[in-house]
């Protein structure tokens, strides 16, 4: 078993409950990001075992975890800094704050921080234009940003990195729903 | 005009995301009076007469098209487009997070209408926290017996799942949705089939986006000739407006149909810094600019915006005040779209990489006056020949600002011509 299954086999089968039987397929998402919280980020054992649970041909597996911008080939920071700078953020300043932000993380956008803490990228409209500038922390939303602001996060977001290395990778696609009654 | 609460309800509401605050104002009831007491055909019949024109951006009859599904094929789907990425676009994100209940209520609504028993929320992966709000909601409301099997001792049962998308924008457009939905790469489909005939796992499918199915509920309580009397005649009802950009105070509006352009900018207390408005982004980047002079006593419909040249769409106005560069402007929405081509055809996928380059000249005061041309040229390769509407959709900024603003163009080229002579000299 890899280390997917043996991280996550609730998950898995929960997540494959979401659709009917047969449909499995339609569970890919779920999955690779359980895989890229099992593996740190998509390796290609990350996708050979996506592809092995689901019975879908890796090269399709390949193709769907880089047709989104959410799945990372490569590893990351513990802390995923998705800052927006599209037109709606940017007319409120965005463009003008992401320097702060950079300096603040030690890292330009593109890039890691030395201490492999923050990742920092620019993203697309995020849906909390009212609330820019903004970014998305570990898919957690960071609304209405100042420099304090920004600075006592770093802090927390250190101290905690001190306590605790923050999980390699940030985010993964939290406990799925047992909500609904499986299909099947 | 002022601002009405059809489906930003929670404004009124204290805590109706909570199932038993949502169930004491009368939640849920509507699902259940409808699956106890009346045909789905009734059902389809009050969102027919309502008038009710989908949120989504087509402003499509919502009823017809529950209509347009066969009677007798099965399984049938509901899919909720919660997807939401037009930039300037953030009404779906208030809704799911502040009153999911009534998203959901809607889509069981729905579902019931058209005879389908399951209902999928696509959310765009971004809302992670949206996802877990939906989760907890479908739980709560299924545990206390208002989704799920046998609903209230009869045989129709009405399931709710939450299918998370994962970064792109294209998954908003319905048949890339359901190709994202099934496991595939979230590219369009050649249309016809309409997901109505052949969606979801090639079954009847009705897509429709998150506002849109919130005002269900309500119209089944009160009735059609209620709705109809909210709006205007052709665009009944009420609309939430996000507005963003250089406003005084950025956010959601929710108001009839058909209010003037001035009243809903006055909740939103004006322009921001006292500056003059120079245009405004009605449908978000891929809106065409619409400038000042043309938005005075506008009413606000799908009708009276696209007379006035531009699209209403989701109704996400981007406000851009008078210092405003409009060449900047259709840089970051060309850099939009040339990032969310989904790479299927070429008139889109190159299209959007040269208009992208043109403009990176321009506001790097690189550009000429031959750039400026080349942009409609460009244009021109893209416009109706893309396998979708995004081409096009990146095409109405670059298009409208250059006739509308092209003093804007010659300054940024003659800044570059400038520059060049400087270098020379
Ligand atoms: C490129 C593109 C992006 C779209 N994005 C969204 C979206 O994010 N949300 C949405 O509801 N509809 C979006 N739509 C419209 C959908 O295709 C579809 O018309 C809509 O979900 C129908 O719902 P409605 O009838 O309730 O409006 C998009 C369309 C296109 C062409
Ligand atoms: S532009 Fe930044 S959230 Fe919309």
């Amino acid at each position: 078993m890899g280390t997917l299954q043996t991280t996550f086999p609730a998950e898995i089968q929960a997540a494959i409950a979401n659709y009917p039987p047969g449909r499995q397929a339609s569970a890919v998402l779920r999955l690779l990001y359980l895989a890229q919280a099992a593996y740190g980020h998509l390796t290609p054992e990350a996708i050979d075992e996506v592809s092995g649970i689901l019975h879908m041909d890796p090269t399709q597996v390949r193709g769907v975890a880089g047709f989104y911008t959410l799945f990372l080939e490569h590893p990351h920071g513990g802390y995923v800094v998705q800052y927006c700078n599209d037109l709606p953020c940017a007319l409120r300043g965005a463009d003008d704050f992401l320097p702060v932000v950079a300096e603040k993380l030690g890292c330009r956008p593109g890039e890691t921080s030395a201490d492999g803490l923050f990742t920092l990228e620019c993203v697309m409209c995020l849906a909390a234009c009212d609330h820019a500038p903004m970014m998305q922390v570990n898919l957690e939303y960071v609304l209405d940003l100042t420099p304090e602001k920004l600075d006592a996060l770093v802090a927390e977001w250190r101290a905690k990195a001190a306590a605790n290395p923050p999980r390699r990778p940030p985010f993964g696609f939290g406990p799925p729903s047992e909500m609904a009654a499986p299909h099947g | 005009m002022g601002e009405m609460h059809v489906v930003l309800r929670h404004r009124d509401i204290p805590d109706l995301h909570d199932l038993d605050v949502y169930v004491a104002h009368g939640g849920y009831a509507q699902l259940k009076r409808a699956v106890t007491t009346m045909q789905p055909a009734e059902v389809l019949d009050i969102v027919k007469a309502s008038g009710l024109r989908g949120r989504g951006g087509a402003g499509f009859p919502t009823g017809l098209k529950w209509s347009f599904c066969p009677r007798d094929v099965y399984p049938k789907y509901i899919v909720v487009n919660n997807d939401e990425s037009e930039p300037g676009t953030f009404k779906d994100h208030e809704l799911t997070l502040r009153n999911p209940h009534q998203v959901i209520e809607g889509a069981a609504l729905a579902a019931y209408a058209i005879g389908a028993q399951a209902v999928y929320i696509y959310c765009r992966g971004e809302f992670w926290q949206e996802m877990k709000v939906l989760e907890a909601a479908v739980a709560r409301a299924r545990a206390a017996g208002w989704l799920g099997q046998r609903l209230h001792g009869t045989d129709y049962t009405c399931e709710v799942y939450v299918t998370p998308g994962a970064g792109a924008y294209i998954c908003g457009e319905e048949t890339a949705l359901l190709n994202s939905l099934e496991g595939e790469l979230g590219q369009p489909r050649l249309k016809p089939p309409f997901p109505a005939v052949a969606g979801l796992y090639a079954r009847p499918t009705v897509v429709n986006n998150t506002e849109t199915l919130a005002n269900v509920p309500p119209i089944v309580e009160k009735g059609a000739a209620w709705f109809k009397a909210i709006g205007t005649e052709k665009s009944p009802g009420t609309k939430v407006f996000c507005l963003s950009g250089h406003v005084e105070r950025p956010g959601n509006y929710e108001v009839p149909l058909g209010t003037p352009f001035e009243d809903l900018m006055a909740l939103a207390g004006g322009v921001w810094k006292g500056r003059a408005l120079k245009a405004i982004m009605p449908a978000g980047a891929s809106s065409p600019v619409t400038p000042a002079a043309k938005l005075a006593g506008l009413p606000l419909d799908w009708e009276r915006v696209a007379a006035a040249g531009s699209t209403l769409g989701s109704a996400s106005f981007i406000v851009l005040d008078e210092t405003t560069d409009m060449v900047w402007v259709a840089d970051k929405t060309t850099r939009f779209f040339q990032h969310e081509s989904c790479g299927k055809c070429s008139p889109c996928r190159e299209g959007t990489y040269w208009l992208k380059q043109v403009y990176r000249r321009l506001v790097a005061g690189q550009g000429t006056a031959a750039d400026v041309d080349l942009i409609g040229d460009i244009a021109r390769q893209i416009d109706g020949k893309c396998f979708c509407p995004l081409g096009e959709f990146a095409l109405s900024a670059p298009r409208s600002t250059l006739q509308l603003f092209r003093e804007d163009y010659d300054r940024a080229a003659a800044g570059a011509a400038a520059q060049n002579g400087q270098a020379h000299a």
